[in-house]
């Protein structure tokens, strides 16, 4: 029974939903046809995609981070905001937590209340597999946010970052700024080095760096994720590396520390790429007035997004935009570079 | 200089500073031995600095850099000395500093500008450190216990009131203190806090009745009741001192940083304790210096500056710190083991 449970209900969620969607779909296509009447068009395709409509009541778990750092303390915004949005969303939020076992107790209150679906953001993704793999037992379709579960049974949907992709954006980035200068020298002020994430992003900078044959990577410090430990750690850098032309910070929030440390030296002849998209840096972007001229995004609205997947899950019904008939299995976020070209785009993204 | 780190049995020598002269003689060679081997390690890191970057290690906006950075664990430090040498441990110095920080940056707090900015820091400083040594003094809690509870509840606090939100300083005068303009004859204005608190604590501990009662305390506090020092009163003070040194260390913190956030001060407690311990005082009370302190601090930042300059990566580092603790602690023995 434990095994065959999340089959069956999987299946049958998805059958439901395909039988409904391929109904609105034949009637979405022949609709479609003639392109002018659009009010009937979109009415059909509320039948199998969500939209902002309200549909069928839906209670949504949502076990979140501890907020002590800018970027988790707007994951849970993102997620309450979102959910209030619906008038057909109820959120039971957990207390956020950084305790892998409190975490774990919090999804099990969850899944005894009952919930339709399940928003999970782990402290740690391995160690939460097994709660993860219990409530789909249990029924309850789990979306998984960023910090990614072990096994892919113990999550119905992923949704999250591109730490890889985030080094490889800001790599690319230098590279075409630093393109024609002979020698250039690039350093890197990464982020908490016990992390997995921190590797990856610094993978992916390096694998990107390696197009530019005139750039060389001549130093990388670790910080820890705070405004201390980035100033701390820039100062020392600065001092390392008397001239050089670019600098990537893998966060935002550490990177109020860095940009506090680059003033303090009174050094401004390198350009900075920043990582995550905080408020703060955005507002340094658009005023361009320290060495900060670019950041990659990271973005916090995975945590709407995953609200939004959670009630269609609950709804069975499918994304909009897409063919499937199916809310996807894995969704992985791009990492844009935001400027000062896009930075009016972005700009209601940055997060405090 | 003439005055050694404590008498041995300070229940004799009553609370005056009725002193004999030849134990006090090898005691006092002792304690210099000590120093002397601390100094002996800074400069060995120095020549290591030296020879692996030439050009960047004697600089003197390294040398500045170095000084900085060690000033505010420094006053840290000082106040954990005095709780150490008492026979306490304060572990929620970190947090004492991050609460402080958060709240001096505060919307509200600002608007007073730097003395607002200061003064919210120093008093949530010592607001903190009353707590401690009223609990521990008064309550007879254990001081291990009585700091982890103020660590615990004090990151809460400053998460509560941060919401997890970088506090940014938009106080110019703040800022300005931690940039180069208002360096003195080239010394920046945190070195020179630090330079004083350490002045400060040197003299209180060597040349005032509250630096031997410290000491008279950790040596062995029922001797030291016996001969008439309120004990627990004299505990009180000294967890005060320590929440003093958290809040100023916050207030050059907020300068350094031109913020505030909860995460600030992270792991103070574990460094300000190696600090002191590598600069010889007992973790069971009764010996220290402030000297043999603020070299271990100094010793502590010299290190991270030389790997950040070598561009060792962190795990190297941290490998590295713990050999270097365990050696600077050995070579410590060694010098003032042998009788």
């Amino acid at each position: 029974m434990p095994e065959t449970s999340p089959f069956a209900s999987r299946r049958g969620l998805l059958f439901g939903a395909a039988a409904l969607s391929t109904g609105a779909l034949i009637t979405g296509c022949t609709s479609n046809e003639p392109k002018d009447s659009d009010g009937a068009a979109s009415d059909d395709k509320s039948q199998q995609v969500a939209d902002d409509k309200p549909g069928k009541q839906v209670t949504i778990g949502f076990a979140g981070p501890q907020a002590d750092h800018g970027w988790l303390n707007a994951i849970n915004d993102n997620a309450k905001e979102r959910a209030k949005k619906y008038s057909d969303v109820t959120l039971e939020s957990t207390e956020g937590s950084n305790d892998t076992a409190a975490q774990i107790g919090q999804v099990e209150t969850l899944i005894n209340k009952k919930v339709d679906v399940l928003v999970i953001l782990p402290a740690d993704g391995k160690a939460l597999t097994q709660v993860g793999l219990k409530a789909m037992k249990a029924g309850i379709p789990v979306v998984n946010l960023d910090r990614v579960f072990a096994s892919p049974q113990a999550y119905r949907c992923w949704i999250g970052g591109d730490n890889y992709g985030m080094g490889l954006s800001a790599g690319h980035y230098i590279g075409e700024k630093l393109k024609g200068k002979k020698n250039a020298k690039v350093v890197e002020l990464a982020g908490l080095d016990n992390l997995e994430l921190t590797k990856q992003r610094s993978k992916g900078f390096d694998d990107a760096l390696k197009n530019y044959s005139n750039i060389e990577k001549v130093a990388r410090q670790a910080a820890e994720f705070t405004v201390e430990s980035g100033q701390q750690k820039m100062s020392q850098l600065l001092q390392a590396q008397k001239n050089f032309d670019a600098l990537w910070n893998h966060d935002d929030d550490q990177g109020v520390g860095a940009l506090r440390a680059i003033k303090q030296a009174g050094r401004d002849d390198f350009l900075m790429v920043g990582g995550a998209g905080a408020l703060s840096a955005m507002q340094a972007i658009e005023s361009d007035d320290s060495v900060l001229k670019a950041t990659v995004l990271y973005p916090p609205s995975m945590a709407a997004s995953a609200i939004d997947l959670a009630r269609a899950l609950g709804q069975s019904k499918g994304v909009s935009g897409m063919a499937e008939f199916e809310i996807p299995a894995f969704i992985t976020l791009y990492s844009a570079v935001v400027d000062k070209e896009n930075i009016s785009k972005y700009m209601s993204t940055g997060f405090k | 200089m003439t005055q050694p780190a404590s008498p041995p049995r300070p229940a004799t020598s009553k609370s005056g500073p009725a002193d004999g002269a030849s134990p006090l003689r090898t005691l006092s060679a002792r304690a210099d031995l000590r120093t002397l081997s601390l100094l002996g390690v800074l400069a060995v890191l120095v020549l290591i600095g030296g020879i692996t970057q030439p050009d960047s290690f004697l600089d003197t906006d390294n040398v500045q850099l170095i000084l900085t950075q060690a000033s505010v664990i420094g006053v840290v430090t000082v106040g954990m000395t005095f709780v150490i040498i008492s026979g306490g441990i304060d572990l929620s110095v970190g947090a004492i500093v991050a609460l402080a920080s958060v709240w001096a940056t505060t919307v509200a707090t600002q608007e007073y500008g730097v003395a607002g900015i200061l003064f919210t820091a120093v008093i949530v400083g010592m607001a903190c450190g009353l707590v401690n040594g009223m609990l521990i003094a008064y309550g007879g809690m254990v001081p291990f216990i009585a700091t982890l509870a103020m660590l615990a509840s004090g990151r809460g606090l400053a998460l509560e009131i941060t919401d997890g939100k970088t506090q940014m300083v938009t106080v110019d005068g703040v800022l300005k203190l931690g940039e180069r303009d208002s360096y003195i004859l080239g010394i920046p204005p945190l070195v020179l806090v630090f330079a004083a608190v350490t002045a400060v604590g040197w003299l209180l501990l060597n040349r005032t009745t509250f630096g031997r009662r410290s000491v008279a305390v950790g040596g062995n506090a029922e001797a030291a009741r016996l001969a008439g020092i309120d004990v627990r009163r004299q505990r009180l003070y000294l967890y005060l001192l320590s929440g003093l040194c958290c809040g100023i260390a916050a207030f050059m913190l907020i300068v350094l940083s031109g913020s505030g956030q909860n995460t600030n001060g992270n792991l103070y407690e574990l460094d300000a304790i190696a600090a002191a311990i590598i600069g010889g005082t007992l973790l069971s009370g009764g010996r220290g210096t402030i000297t043999g302190s603020v070299l271990g601090v100094l010793i502590f930042i010299t290190i991270q500056n030389i790997f950040a300059l070598n561009n060792l990566e962190t795990a190297v580092q941290q490998i590295a710190k713990g050999a270097i603790i365990v050696a600077a602690v050995l070579v410590q023995r060694r010098t003032s083991s042998h009788t």
